[in-house]
């Protein structure tokens, strides 16, 4: 039996990663896989932690969280290509217009 | 007691006058201003006549109450008139003498500017003079008190873009101010010891208690507290100060307010509180001397004078003085038979003044008139008329009721009618002074000037430096002389009222009360031949002063300059009003200014108070500027802010979990 707290440091040192991706990368569909891995890292722990405590709620959440992402993918993957289409770049720092 | 529901009608009606001047006169004309302003007075004065004719002392007093108006627990005071022998003469004098007055404005002040502005505050003064008089409490009385206190203070400063106007206006309101303290804080000692303001209940409780022998009390302090406010509101030492520097103002108002009628209001206060008074021998004492002080005070400090309205100035403290020493010995009624007849011939004084100040362009340096006799002889002889009047001259109204005064001072003690007597020595001596100056000799004056070469005539700068120029000095229209002639006869005739006392035995119940106090002190000289004696003084120092005052000012008149000049110290303290108005700036002004300005403005109003609120906002920008570089519109800065709090939250928590 793996023990509760492997699972929670590498749900911790996904989060980590997920994090530090958002905030370092430029494009748009890094930061995008990043928040994804910010997602699974917290499903991770609501997995073990159901697991752990024998509660079916962690497993139910994690279900909700991965339909939510599965909807924000669809929409985001939208706008990405629709910022494509209009500004031919990707990078974050470039789409700007609403800036001052 | 009996009701009579026409009294409250004789203040309202100058009201409306004031009221539909004050807010229609700008854009009506000047003959219709004119129309309401005297038709509302006069009006006024004509229902005082009905009242009087149908006054019985039997049925007397009146009262009326109109509205009510505090009601606090038991303690209540309402709109309510009442009227009694003394308030029908205040009636009447201040009536009659008003309307007189509105009168002679019309021909005075009709090129000025602001024309509707001064009919109105004239109806104003007169409303509230009405209402004082009329007060059947003295809350009611306080209304009137403080309000002719406003309507004085908007006429002395009625040509308010002078500065000297605008200025003397304030000090009258402001020294009236401290009277007005002690007259309130005696309203509280009323309330607090006999739970009524209204004369009526007040003067029966007061009525039993004894005579405060022992010199302290209640009755003693009430007594002093109203002496401030009368000291304030009659021109006394201390607070007289005020009243010179009111001839600022149009000469109707000096003649209507500054002489007939509201520096009058003090006597009238002390008189009809005379049944404190009488039971305050203390108070009643301070009130005689200071009376008695003033009227010599302010006699000397005119014979100096050169200004025509500064003369007549001090001369009214002088007199008002006289009011109060008759107060002060417990003759009430000589006191208010002095005020009706004063009103007379001191409001004849003024205006006279004012016919010669209008006659010569503005000019009010007599040593700038003289002759004018020939230029205006009506004038001249109304107000001579009048200068005998006020030089107690028989048979004229001056003679029977300044004499009455000093031998009921001389009862009371030599010592006041000794001074009494000076004073009416040197008051003849500065009203001839003052006749010989503009009427005798040769005209002084510059007599031709280019069209509007009287610019520059400084003092009174009334209406009609606008219009034509001034040449030779010309009498006055007749809407002036008219109420001069009328109070001339009123000055001649007004003494024959108090002839064999009817004057005193009229104003009796009035004063029942104190009669009683007052014969027990002066039951021991009832002897004819003395008062005809002291008669004979005193006529013989008005003529004295008269002489005195041809010799100097007619037959030589290279003479006084001489005697200024060896007598200079002297002089020069007398002609500069004894630096009381430089010891009070000393005193008190500078003082005052210094501490408001280094102590209450620059260290607690800006160091303290502004400089909180100055520094608080400048802290807080302080933060701001620097915190707002956080906020710099890039996303990742956001998103990394918000791992960095997270991580620090986890990061107590693992700390604080551990602990």
């Amino acid at each position: 039996m793996v023990p509760l707290s492997y699972y929670l440091l590498l749900s911790g040192i996904l989060f980590v990663c997920g994090v530090l991706g958002f905030l370092i990368k430029r494009n748009i569909i890094t930061i995008f896989m990043s928040i994804e891995l910010m997602l699974n890292g917290v499903n991770l722990s609501f997995v073990a932690f159901a697991a752990h405590w024998h509660a079916l709620s962690g497993q139910v959440f994690v279900f909700f969280v991965m339909v939510v992402a599965a909807a924000e993918a669809a929409v985001g993957l939208a706008i990405i290509i629709a910022v494509y289409r209009t500004r031919e770049t990707l990078n974050v720092d470039r789409v700007n217009l609403l800036k001052l | 007691m009996t009701p009579n529901p026409y009294l409250w009608l004789v203040p309202l009606l100058p009201l409306a006058g004031a009221a539909i001047n004050g807010f229609l006169g700008r854009r009506s004309s000047k003959k219709a201003i004119t129309a309401v302003a005297l038709v509302f007075c006069g009006l006024a004065f004509l229902l005082a006549v009905v009242i009087a004719a149908r006054f019985s002392s039997a049925s007397a007093p009146y009262y009326f109450n109109l509205a009510h108006w505090l009601r606090s627990g038991s303690f209540q005071v309402d709109f309510s008139f009442y009227l009694d022998q003394l308030s029908l003469v205040m009636l009447l004098v201040v009536t009659g003498v008003g309307f007189l007055i509105h009168i002679y404005s019309v021909g005075y002040m009709w090129d000025d500017d602001g024309y509707y502005r001064f009919m109105s505050y004239m109806n104003l003064f007169m409303f509230f003079m009405l209402t004082l008089v009329l007060a059947k409490n003295y809350l009611v009385m306080f209304i009137g008190w403080e309000g002719v206190g406003l309507a004085s203070y908007l006429l002395i400063g009625y040509w308010f873009t002078k500065d000297s106007a605008a200025s003397a206006g304030k000090k009258a309101f402001i020294v009236n101010r401290i009277g007005d303290f002690g007259f309130l804080i005696a309203l509280f000692l009323m309330i607090k010891h006999f739970g009524s303001l209204d004369f009526t209940h007040v003067f029966a409780a007061v009525r039993p208690l004894s005579p405060e022998t022992a010199g302290t009390g209640l009755l003693t302090a009430i007594g002093l507290l109203l002496m401030v406010g009368a000291a304030g509101k009659s021109a006394q030492i201390p607070l007289y100060v005020w009243l010179p520097d009111a001839m600022e103002g149009p000469t109707p108002v000096s003649a209507l307010i500054h002489a007939a009628t509201m520096v009058t209001a003090g006597v009238y206060m002390v008189a009809r509180s005379s049944v404190i008074f009488e039971r305050a021998p203390t108070a009643m004492m301070v009130v005689a001397i200071i009376g008695t002080l003033t009227a010599l005070f302010a006699a000397t400090i005119g014979i100096a004078q050169t200004d025509i309205k500064k003369v007549l100035a001090y001369s009214t403290i002088s007199q008002l003085g006289y009011m109060f020493m008759a107060c002060g010995v417990g003759a009430f009624s000589a006191g208010i038979f002095h005020l009706m007849t004063h009103a007379f011939f001191k409001g004849l004084l003024f205006l006279a003044a004012g016919s010669v100040i209008h006659g010569i362009g503005g000019e009010q340096d007599m040593r700038k008139m003289g002759g004018l006799r020939l230029y205006m002889p009506w004038t001249f002889a109304t107000m001579g008329i009048a200068t005998l009047a006020i030089a107690g001259i028989p048979p004229f109204a001056g003679f029977w009721s300044k004499d009455e005064i000093l031998w009921k001072a001389f009862n009371a003690s030599w010592v006041y009618w000794l001074i009494g007597v000076i004073t009416a020595f040197i008051t003849s001596f500065y009203m001839f002074r003052l006749m010989y100056m503009t009427f005798g000799g040769e005209y002084r004056g510059a007599v031709v000037q280019e069209a509007h070469g009287h610019d520059d005539h400084g003092h009174d700068a009334h209406g009609h430096g606008n219009g034509h120029g001034h040449g030779e000095p010309h009498e006055s229209p007749w809407v002036m002389l008219g109420p001069l002639v009328i109070l001339a006869v009123l000055s001649v005739v007004g003494g024959f009222v108090g002839y064999g006392n009817r004057f005193e035995h009229f104003l009796a119940p009035v004063f029942q009360g104190a009669m009683e106090v007052a014969q027990e002190t002066s039951h021991e000289a009832v002897d004819h031949t003395l008062e005809y004696l002291l008669m004979g003084v005193s006529i013989s120092v008005a003529v004295l002063g008269w002489l005195l005052a041809y010799l100097l000012y007619s037959r030589h008149p290279q003479l006084p300059a001489r005697i200024a000049a060896k007598l200079d110290g002297l002089y020069q303290a007398v002609a500069h009003k004894y630096y009381i108005d430089e010891l009070y700036d000393a005193v008190f002004v500078k003082p005052l200014i210094e501490g408001s300005t280094t102590i209450l403005w620059h260290d607690i109003d800006q160091g303290v108070i502004d400089a909180a609120v100055n520094d608080s906002a400048d802290a807080a920008r302080h933060v701001s500027d620097n915190v707002r570089h956080m906020q710099s519109g890039n996303l990742r800065s956001y998103a990394g802010w918000v791992a960095a709090g997270g991580a620090v939250v986890i990061a107590y928590m693992v700390w604080m979990g551990v602990r």
